[in-house]
């Protein structure tokens, strides 16, 4: 089993979810969070002052599915989550080592 | 991003209006500057000048009304944006009535066609009277302008909208008020009294719907508000709280936009006016409310919202010649009307955010053709002396009806026909109407002012498309 953090654009998460919901995965977790990259955030103005925004709002989505499922993943993710400029986002993947379904106490492949 | 080639064609207007403005400012005087010559010839004036002046000033809190109203049904993303939108349009139309607007709408009559005197409230227009008319007359047109920015919210580019204000208020709109309200031809048609429009359910509303209306074509719907199939994805506004208080500074702002187009004090129809104005929002909104409990099964507050709002609009013409019942039967029919035009224009795809056409655009129709039903025959032309004017249902015949009729079929074509020329100029000057679809993904607060209205917050309604 694998877990995808993908730490996407906002406005990104609907294209993404519908994609993903395509190649039949179950469920995913988001998260509103705020960071930067490579980008170092960027200027607003407010009255008439530029400041910098270090921290810009993205979305965190998590995924955990079957192994073989990966490939599939990373690349749906990849491209709908793009629009080549930056500040784009990344994608993170780890293993994992057990998973439990609360509810009937599937464990493993089966409680994903 | 505003783009350079139109921003200096907006500079070349700007020093061509304050050369004329030059070039005039040495002529003599002709009217009454101090007042005093006035107070003299009718002592009772002071009164129905500080009556006119006062709902001059509630209307002019019409102003941020629409803005919350606006920005509330839109996202977050979006807001300073609408903010502008609205601020501008009023300090835009402010300055263009000023200069244009005031002389081609109240000016000399010129073959009832324009008026041509007044411009720049210049000579014999400095004259309190002259000044007192067009205070009053400039909130009307900025709530004209103000209206269509609803109607082309979170798509269109900044300069386009500063561009098609100006034009707004210095000429789609003063043309036609000319012809009902400064003496122009549909005022003088031989069928009733004329045609009528006593606050301007037509002249403001069914104008800024209309011109709305054009530029919501013109612009196309917001990326995501429909799918391949069709099917409407509500793009969910950001702040219902906003959008609510914004309809009760409506309301309440309204009750200078009515009473105070009697222009007098001395006119005690205000009363009646009032009452009228006040049962036909509740009304409207009442009948919304049910209309789309039975729909949907929720007593849902956005709709109930626009539902006051489209009886506001439809009492706004005839609220001077009828009596509470016929206002309460205006404002239930607009609640409705309201309902059906915003699933019609969904289902056309024509995308309105926060519902101008449906209410100021259709329900200023409907306001100005039930003066011609429901008229009582009980006050006249602005005045409690003869000709009276009475609608079908009070035994006055089909003249006003019709008077009407052809007032609002004319409303409707000068409106949408000068604003789809509007928008296709528009498109020309400024290389397209539109923002990006990135800028648009992105909301126009960051694209177009390069701020965020709650920089505080991550806010979940960027993640909308």
């Amino acid at each position: 089993m694998k877990k995808i953090e993908a730490i996407i654009k906002p406005f990104k998460l609907d294209d993404v979810k519908e994609a993903l919901m395509g190649i039949g995965i179950q469920g995913l977790t988001v998260s509103e969070v705020k960071g930067f990259g490579r980008q170092r955030g960027h200027k607003e103005v407010f009255r008439g002052a530029e400041y910098q925004i270090d921290f810009v709002p993205k979305v965190k989505i998590e995924i955990v599915i079957d192994s073989s499922a990966l490939g599939q993943a990373l690349a749906l993710i990849g491209e709908k989550a793009k629009t080549g400029s930056i500040g784009d986002g990344k994608i993170f993947v780890s293993s994992v080592e057990q998973a439990v379904r609360i509810r009937t106490g599937e464990s493993g492949k089966d409680a994903l | 991003m505003s783009n350079i080639p139109g921003k200096r064609k907006g500079l070349g207007l700007f020093l061509l209006g304050i050369f004329c403005l030059v070039s005039v400012a040495a002529a003599a005087y002709a009217g009454d500057p101090t007042g005093a010559e006035t107070l003299k010839k009718a002592p009772g004036s002071p009164v129905d000048y500080v009556w006119v002046l006062l709902c001059a000033f509630l209307v002019m809190f019409m102003q941020p009304g629409f803005a919350l109203v606006e920005a509330g049904f839109c996202r977050a993303k979006n807001a300073i944006n609408l903010m502008m939108k609205n601020l501008m349009d009023f300090v835009v139309g402010s300055l263009a009535f000023f200069a244009v607007g005031y002389a081609l709408m109240m000016g000399k009559d010129w073959h009832t066609v324009i008026g041509i005197s007044g411009w720049f409230l210049h000579g014999d227009s400095y004259d309190v009277h002259t000044y007192l008319i067009w205070i009053f007359q400039v909130v009307f047109a900025a709530t004209a302008a103000t209206i269509v920015s609803g109607a082309v919210a979170e798509r269109i580019k900044f300069p386009v909208y500063l561009f098609y204000s100006a034009i707004i208020s210095a000429f789609i709109y003063p043309v036609y008020g000319h012809w009902v309200w400064g003496g122009g031809w549909l005022s003088k048609l031989p069928l009733g009294v004329g045609a009528l429009d006593f606050a301007g359910s037509g002249i403001v509303h069914a104008m800024g719907g209309f011109i709305g209306l054009a530029g919501a074509m013109a612009l196309g719907p917001r990326i995501g508000k429909y799918d391949e199939k069709g099917r409407v994805k509500p793009l969910v506004g950001h702040n219902i709280p906003m959008a609510a208080l914004g309809v009760f500074i409506l309301w309440f702002g309204w009750f200078g936009f009515n009473p105070g187009s009697t222009l007098s004090a001395h006119e005690l129809r205000i009363s009646v006016i009032a009452v009228n104005t006040n049962l036909a929002a509740a009304a409207g909104a009442l009948a919304a409310l049910i209309f789309i409990k039975l729909k949907l099964g929720n007593w849902d507050l956005g709709m109930t919202l626009n539902g006051a709002l489209a009886g506001l609009v439809g009492i706004t013409a005839p609220c001077a010649w009828v009596e509470a019942w016929a206002a309460v039967l205006i404002g239930l029919i607009a609640g409705v009307l309201a309902c059906l035009n915003v699933l019609l224009l969904d289902k056309l795809q024509i995308d309105d955010p926060v519902g101008a056409v449906s209410v100021h655009g259709i329900n200023g129709i409907w306001g100005l053709i039930s003066v011609g039903l429901f008229a009582d025959g009980t006050y006249g032309n602005y005045t409690t002396k003869a000709p009276f004017v009475t609608g079908l249902f009070y035994g006055g015949g089909a003249g006003q009806l019709i008077a009407q009729l052809i007032s609002a079929a004319v409303c409707i074509a000068w409106a949408f026909i000068m604003g789809w020329i509007t928008f296709r100029i528009a498109k020309v000057l400024f290389s397209g109407i539109r923002v990006s679809p990135e800028e648009e993904a992105e909301g126009l607060d960051y694209g177009e002012h390069g701020a965020n209205a709650y920089p505080d917050f991550i806010v979940s309604s960027y993640m909308q498309r």
